[in-house]
């Protein structure tokens, strides 16, 4: 890294921008530097810009405006068997016609490797994703999850540096899914690899990431850590987008000790973090996660504002209690507490009191 | 048991109804087979429109398929199901119709009309009746045309010019099968005239006629349309080429090309009905009503105002007019007429009919090498 | 409640109502087999008459020889004495009992079919029993003898060795003569023979047609590729306009096409004057390109490459692009990405649309006999040539029976090499 004058990244996007028809930008005025190792997911919803990045980066896609680096190099005009990248795609494409060593062979070949090289390199790759018995099968004869590592096999056979992975979970079952969550970052960790991982799943975003990118509209919206992406969003969406969320809209009626006090539409005040908002008299939306919602009174700041709420729906989910509430006009408000010994389960039609630590009451942009 | 009892009285009431009608009663449609195009439309024109305007409810529909007549009236007959009435075939395909009990015997006396003098149809047609199932129609004749602007100085007036690619360089267009081309070549090799078949039937004949045709096969274009040489002849694909008479007068009176027609060493042929065997007796009737409408004297000269084909009678000779479209005098187009009938050829059927299969391997193997 | 079913005495499983398993199983199983049968009924049915009697009907023709022994029954049974070897004409003992046979052939109005059978054998035996009819019907049988000079007179065809011995060849009810003619051999005076060089035609036209059907099936292959790569890999609305140019053969007639051919191919045609003009050919060296083997090529290859680009387009589509780009991000340049990984799964759609145009190209009649020449013909001109036009039915389905055997035998050779589930249609 020290070798980069580039402040350590080994990928970069300077002010990148992509249209496919000259008239709509799909990725609009990208930058994002990654440093060796880290595993990076670009997370978002479908059309948000984020498998075109990924594209971009493994040359299947031309940037149409910016620079894309790799190790400080430009890579705009390196076709893409020329980048040294590992992809992993979304249905795996292993070759159908070949056996899964044959795929694990096919870039070692195409790199004019000897044989025996080839050979102990397979079986190597094949032994680190666990599937040592399998090098005689063809694809179609394994399992989902099997091809799944056979694929990952085949990004890392060839010793690539960086690897892609579009949405490469996707088509597993949940349980699977968790399995091989682990399993990627364990590996991904072990080779010392550079990952970028593109889902739209928030969950396997947070488990696996150093760092995620939250995609919208053609931009990066939020670049975080897991923790800080789910406690500190900077702005509306990434709240909306990452987690379960509670939001009411209000104004801010005025803004002191770093508290900002907001005049729910629905009624009610409530002190909030200031996070978009500067001024009194701003619209704004307040968004509180629901296991952040107190209604025992007790554990809160005797001076901090409550909201009167009523009890809705109450839902065991096992581990978790779920108490839909009517909170200022609006009845979609959701509240989460821990199944303990001492856990008050909330009657429906009952009146109870919220309220919360400022801090976990973000208000952002409108 | 019982479906089979129901089956055969449903058959057995209508043979009995079959015989029932056959007191006069005719069927009212009638399918006939011919070659399609203007021939076909000659026929149309000059026998089946008259005979609907006298026989108001008769209907007539043509299936152009002579060319494969003799296979499917074969197939027909082994399904037991026929579905013409009449067929257009050629001479030849008469004789093998005949031989192989698909067609039927006719008496000429009987079943067809004297002429306007009383001459008995079996005398005004005279030998053209070559098969006992055979109705002649039209005298038509296979021979050749060239273009006049790429023959050089001196036209051609001899068949054998078709040999002579010295004086007549360019490509020359043939029917690809021996019938024809096997007698010209021996004339050309200078076998008389009568003596051609007696030289045909032996081996060495064969041989000869092939040796013949064989100095000019790199220059042959074979046809086995008979729109082909008219149309090589119109692109100048060829200098010179055989097809029917009737193509030659289209191509040269009514297309204007420049394209001239030898008469020399015509070979004529016979173009004529014949009627399926095992018709039903109200089907029969019909068909017989018609062809002796059909083949009368005056109607025979008619068709000659459509194409350039004879008539099969004799008494029809006299009558033939002018072009019913452009107006020309046809008798000097016809075939048989005198003048064009100096050197002429009949087609030898009977030979044909023991020689064509084994000749035609002959033929074909000679074509392939 | 136990789980183990009851059995009886001999420790059959029983069902609940105490017959034994496996026959309830067979009753309930029984009925869904008989309504299957009865929802295939009409396509079997449909299979068997229009498919497979036709094919047993023209196996059953290239070995039947029935008409003569069963019209010449007397003649045929006591002409097995005879030894065509001995130089001396049959007996006066098969001229009567041939005078009797013929007088009833004549009635029955067959003599002249069987003239015909004959003729196909010994050319001049047709017009021999066509003109024996006239005569013989009139004879007395059996008092105005001896047979043997009243036939002679009537015909010296009747006084010839090769005439009697042609209907002692053939007087068996079945014959292998169809087949040993489709391979240019004939039955001789001591069995089967080679036929004279001057009419040996078939074995050539065999290997021409399967020499020209692979070159027809190769161009149809080189040619449809690329076509079917780009139609698989264009948005499918552009994709659908231009699959409707290649079925545009379809869709025209033939007669049209043929005009188009020789308009566009023969010596004053429009490729040659196009190649004269830019000087590419001289003015007197045209290229032959029609009336010959490269015009049926050319023809055929075009009315049937769209059975070429049909499957290869289906198969292709089913091939996601993302094979090419995993190859390519694995380090493949772009030739070893198709080479590698995209041609090897479009081998189904080259198998599939391989066997459709070689199998239709052998079939072929009407095209190579349009613009073939005489180079150019397959062996299916010549069988339709016996069906349409000589009515030797029994030598064309020898011809046919050969050709679908050659046609089995390719099919087996390829289900060998490559396998036959190796082949896809979409």
């Amino acid at each position: 890294m020290a070798d980069s004058d580039q402040g350590g990244a080994f990928v970069e996007f300077d002010r990148v921008q992509k249209s496919y028809d000259g008239e709509n930008l799909v990725v609009k005025d990208l930058n994002l530097s990654l440093p060796k190792g880290e595993f990076l997911t670009m997370l978002g919803p479908s059309g948000s810009g984020k498998t075109t990045c990924l594209m971009m980066l493994a040359g299947f896609e031309t940037a149409t405006n910016g620079d894309i680096r790799l190790d400080g190099q430009p890579i705009n005009n390196i076709p893409p068997h020329k980048r040294g990248i590992g992809m992993v795609f979304q249905n795996y494409a292993l070759f159908p016609h070949m056996t899964v060593a044959e795929n694990l062979s096919f870039p070692l070949e195409v790199r004019k490797m000897g044989k025996s090289e080839r050979e102990a390199k397979v079986k190597h790759v094949l032994e680190l994703v666990q599937m040592g018995e399998f090098g005689g099968r063809r694809p179609s004869q394994l399992s989902g999850g099997q091809q799944q590592r056979i694929a990952l096999a085949r990004a890392l056979v060839f010793e690539a540096e960086l690897v892609l992975m579009d949405e490469p979970l996707g088509a597993l079952d949940k349980q699977l899914r968790e399995t091989m969550q682990f399993e990627i970052k364990r590996i991904a960790d072990d080779l010392g690899i550079t990952v970028v991982y593109v889902t739209h799943d928030q969950t396997e975003a947070l488990t696996m990431s150093d760092r995620v990118a939250v995609f919208e509209d053609g931009r990066i919206q939020q670049l975080a850590p897991p923790d800080e992406l789910y406690e500190s969003p900077q702005n509306s969406f990434v709240a909306q987008f990452i987690g379960e969320n509670n939001t009411l809209e209000g104004t801010v009626k005025e803004i002191k000790n770093g508290i900002a006090l907001v005049q729910l539409d629905g009624g009610g005040l409530i002190d909030c973090k200031p996070v978009n908002v500067t001024k009194a008299g701003e619209r704004t939306r307040v968004s509180i996660r629901p296991e952040r919602v107190e209604f025992d009174k007790t554990r809160l700041h005797a001076d901090a504002h409550t909201l009167k709420a009523e009890v809705l729906e109450f839902i065991y989910m096992g581990d978790i209690f779920r108490t839909r509430l009517r909170v200022a006009g609006q009845d979609d408000f959701i509240i989460k507490s821990r199944n303990a010994p001492d856990q008050v389960r909330l009657e429906p039609g009952s009146e109870i009191e919220i309220g919360w630590l400022a801090e976990d009451c973000r208000a952002l942009d409108a | 048991m019982t479906f089979t009892r129901t089956l055969l009285a449903t058959s057995a009431l209508v043979a009995v109804g079959g015989t029932a009608f056959a007191d006069g009663h005719m069927a009212s449609d009638m399918t006939l087979v011919s070659w399609g195009g203007a021939y076909q439309n000659s026929q149309q024109k000059a026998y089946v429109e008259p005979y609907i305007a006298m026989n108001e409810g008769v209907t007539a529909v043509w299936d152009e398929s002579s060319a494969e007549a003799v296979a499917k009236l074969r197939a027909m007959n082994e399904a037991g199901n026929i579905t013409w009435d009449l067929v257009d075939v050629v001479a030849a395909d008469a004789i093998r119709l005949c031989d192989e009990g698909l067609a039927m015997e006719i008496n000429p006396d009987e079943d067809l009309a004297d002429a306007p003098d009383g001459t008995k149809a079996s005398v005004d047609f005279g030998d053209l009746i070559v098969s006992d199932c055979f109705i002649p129609q039209i005298v038509y004749s296979t021979t050749m045309g060239y273009r006049t602007d790429l023959v050089g100085d001196t036209a051609p007036t001899s068949v054998c010019a078709v040999f002579d690619t010295e004086a007549y360089p360019g490509k020359r267009s043939l029917e690809k099968r021996p019938i024809n081309n096997m007698e010209w070549a021996l004339i050309c090799d200078g076998v008389a005239k009568d003596d051609v078949y007696s030289v045909l039937e032996t081996a060495e004949g064969q041989e000869r006629a092939l040796a013949k045709l064989d100095t000019i096969k790199d220059d042959v274009i074979w046809w086995s349309a008979g729109a082909d040489t008219p149309q090589l002849l119109a692109d100048g694909e060829v200098v010179m080429g055989s097809t029917y008479n009737g193509r030659f007068f289209s191509l040269i009176e009514e297309q204007k090309q420049p394209v001239a027609m030898l008469w020399d060493a015509q070979v004529f042929d016979l173009d004529g009905w014949i009627i399926p065997a095992g018709l039903p007796a109200d089907r029969l009737a019909r068909v017989k009503d018609f062809v002796k409408f059909a083949t009368d004297t005056q109607r025979l000269a008619d068709q000659s105002k459509y194409i350039s084909y004879g008539p099969a009678r004799l008494s029809s000779a006299p009558l033939v007019g002018k072009h019913a479209d452009l107006g020309i005098d046809m008798a000097p187009h016809m075939p048989t007429d005198p003048a064009n009938a100096t050197n002429t050829f009949l087609y030898n059927y009977e030979f044909w009919a023991d020689y064509r299969d084994d000749i035609d391997a002959k033929f074909q193997a000679w074509l392939a090498k | 409640m136990t789980s183990v079913p009851d059995t009886d005495a001999a420790g059959r499983v029983l069902s609940a109502d105490g017959t034994p398993l496996k026959q309830s199983l067979n009753r309930a199983l029984r009925r869904q087999k008989l309504r299957a049968l009865a929802l295939i009924a009409p396509l079997l049915i449909f299979v068997l008459v229009s498919f497979v009697a036709p094919i047993l009907d023209m196996l059953f023709r290239s070995v039947e020889n029935q008409l003569i022994s069963d019209n010449l029954p007397q003649t045929v049974v006591i002409l097995e004495d005879w030894d065509p070897n001995s130089g001396e004409l049959p007996s006066e003992a098969v001229f009567e009992a041939f005078a009797g046979d013929l007088q009833i052939a004549i009635s029955k109005k067959v003599h002249t079919r069987i003239g015909s059978r004959l003729n196909y054998e010994k050319p001049g035996i047709s017009s021999l029993f066509r003109k024996a009819g006239r005569q013989v019907k009139k004879w007395d049988i059996p008092n105005d003898g001896p047979y043997k000079e009243k036939f002679a007179d009537l015909n010296k065809g009747f006084a010839d060795i090769e005439v009697w011995r042609t209907i002692k060849t053939y007087s068996g009810a079945y014959t292998n003569g169809y087949f040993l003619n489709s391979i240019d051999m004939q039955k001789g005076a001591d069995g089967a023979e080679a036929r004279p060089e001057n009419e040996q035609i078939y074995i050539t036209l065999f290997i021409r047609t399967l020499i020209m059907s692979l070159a027809i099936t190769s161009l149809c292959i080189l040619l449809g590729y690329p076509v079917a790569w780009i139609l698989a890999n264009l948005p499918s609305r552009t994709a659908n306009l231009l699959m409707i140019l290649v079925l545009l053969p379809f869709w025209t007639s033939l007669l049209v096409r043929t005009s188009a051919w020789k308009v566009m191919l023969q010596d004053q045609g429009v490729v040659n004057e196009v190649l004269v003009w830019i000087g590419l050919v001289a003015d007197d060296s045209r290229l032959a390109l029609i009336n010959n083997q490269t015009g049926t090529i050319i023809a055929m290859t075009h009315i049937l490459l769209p059975f070429m680009i049909l499957p290869l387009y289906s198969v292709m589509q089913t091939i996601s692009p993302t094979y090419l780009r995993a190859a390519k991000s694995l380090g493949a340049t772009d030739w070893t990405a198709f080479w590698r990984v995209y041609f090897p799964q479009s081998i189904p759609g080259i198998g599939a649309g391989s066997i459709l145009v070689f199998i239709l190209s052998i079939g072929y009649y009407i095209t190579p006999e349009l613009v073939g020449g005489t180079k150019g013909v397959f062996i299916s001109n010549r069988i339709a040539f016996h069906i349409l036009s000589s009515l030797n039915w029994g030598l064309a389905a020898a011809l046919g029976t050969i050709l679908l055997v050659v046609v089995m035998a390719l099919y087996w050779a390829y289900d060998k090499i490559v396998g036959i589930d190796n082949v896809k249609l979409g």
